[in-house]
């Protein structure tokens, strides 16, 4: 029999510390397997966020530096900047990247730093206790919106990858899901063009990524899912927004 | 044929690998791991086509696939 399926080697032993069906596992998997593939293995470093992936540095095999909350793509610039032949990404959260680090991305996406972010859009401030944020869908509860949020009071939900497809600096941008086996197949491939433009040295490549926080929206794994293939979905359309092919 | 490995001290029970079986082939058991939460198991194994859904949606890399 043939190997299907095994964790990869660009994973640690260590036990994740994340809430029983939260799907950033799955993408921290993912992203693992894509730096696997690319032969990325000694020469890679990731920066991880202030956020329930904070301990992101004890789960990936590779040389890891934790960043200031939301400073992650500046913090990545450096790295890539001072050791070019690194591949350099980081891993944010939706408060890190589009609340108090909205300055650090734009500008590191609009310079066009040759990193990968990679964004995890779960419409929450998940280690903190659920409050709203930037992506928090209108009429979705949260602690600091315990009725809905309410576009007139609190502002309407923010597209990041529509937002930095605006941008020249940026040469991939896709926004995938991660609800059903088949979806994970594909945020993989995107992960993999991703990293793939940052090897090839074209641009600022940035893959956001649709996952849950079941604990923190009062649902269970399953209802989770479903939460993301629907109400999500529909408010934050799957695809490629930008690709600089050349 | 195919074969799973479920590495049952790793399982946190959330259920993503049942909901993904095409063959409905998983399920969560009466059995608690050490860390108190009820590990997922496999009913027929004979049946398993090997297609790896399972592990794609598993969060913490529980379950491996050989064929
Ligand atoms: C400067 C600073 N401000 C606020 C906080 C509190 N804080 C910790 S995590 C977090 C938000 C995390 O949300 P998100 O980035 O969406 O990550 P998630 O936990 O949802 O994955 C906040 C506000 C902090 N640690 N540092
Ligand atoms: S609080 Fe939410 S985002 Fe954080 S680990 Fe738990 S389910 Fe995941
Ligand atoms: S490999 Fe496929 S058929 Fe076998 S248990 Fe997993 S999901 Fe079910
Ligand atoms: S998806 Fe993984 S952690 Fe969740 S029940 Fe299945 S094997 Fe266990
Ligand atoms: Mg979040």
């Amino acid at each position: 029999m043939a190997v299907v399926f095994e964790k990869t080697k660009m994973l640690t032993d260590a036990p994740l510390h994340y809430c029983p069906g939260c799907t950033h596992g799955i993408a921290h998997r993912l992203v693992a397997e894509v730096l696997e593939e690319i032969g990325a293995e000694g020469h890679v470093v990731g920066v991880a966020p202030v956020g329930c992936a904070v301990f992101a540095y004890n789960y990936f095999n590779c040389d890891m530096q934790e960043a200031a909350h939301g400073r992650a793509p500046a913090v990545a610039t450096g790295i890539k900047r001072v050791t070019p032949q690194n591949i350099v990404f980081a891993y944010q959260g939706d408060g890190d990247l589009a609340s108090i680090g909205m300055a650090e991305i734009v500008h590191a996406a609009a310079r066009g730093e040759k990193i990968t972010v990679i964004f995890i859009n779960n419409t929450i401030y998940g280690m903190t206790g659920g409050q709203m944020a930037p992506t928090t869908l209108i009429g979705e509860k949260a602690t600091t919106c315990i009725y809905g949020r309410d576009a007139e009071k609190n502002g309407n939900p923010i597209k990041m990858c529509e937002l930095l497809a605006t941008l020249t600096g940026p040469s991939y941008i896709e926004r995938v899901a991660l609800y059903d086996a088949a979806h994970v197949r594909m945020a993989k491939k995107a992960i993999k063009k991703a990293f793939t433009h940052q090897v090839e040295n074209r641009g600022f490549s940035f893959i956001e990524i649709l996952s849950s926080c079941p604990t923190n929206w009062g649902m269970t794994p399953e209802q989770a899912l479903a939460f993301v293939k629907t109400d999500m979905q529909n408010f934050y359309p799957l695809g490629v927004f930008k690709e600089v092919t050349e | 044929m195919a074969k799973i490995t479920i590495k049952k001290e790793s399982c946190k029970g959330c259920g993503l690998c049942v909901l993904s079986c095409p063959k409905k082939l998983l399920q969560i058991s009466g059995t608690s791991n050490k860390n108190g939460y009820f590990v997922v198991e496999i009913t027929d194994m004979k049946a398993c086509i090997g297609c790896a859904s399972c592990a794609m949606m598993c969060p913490d890399c529980v379950i491996s696939v050989e064929k």
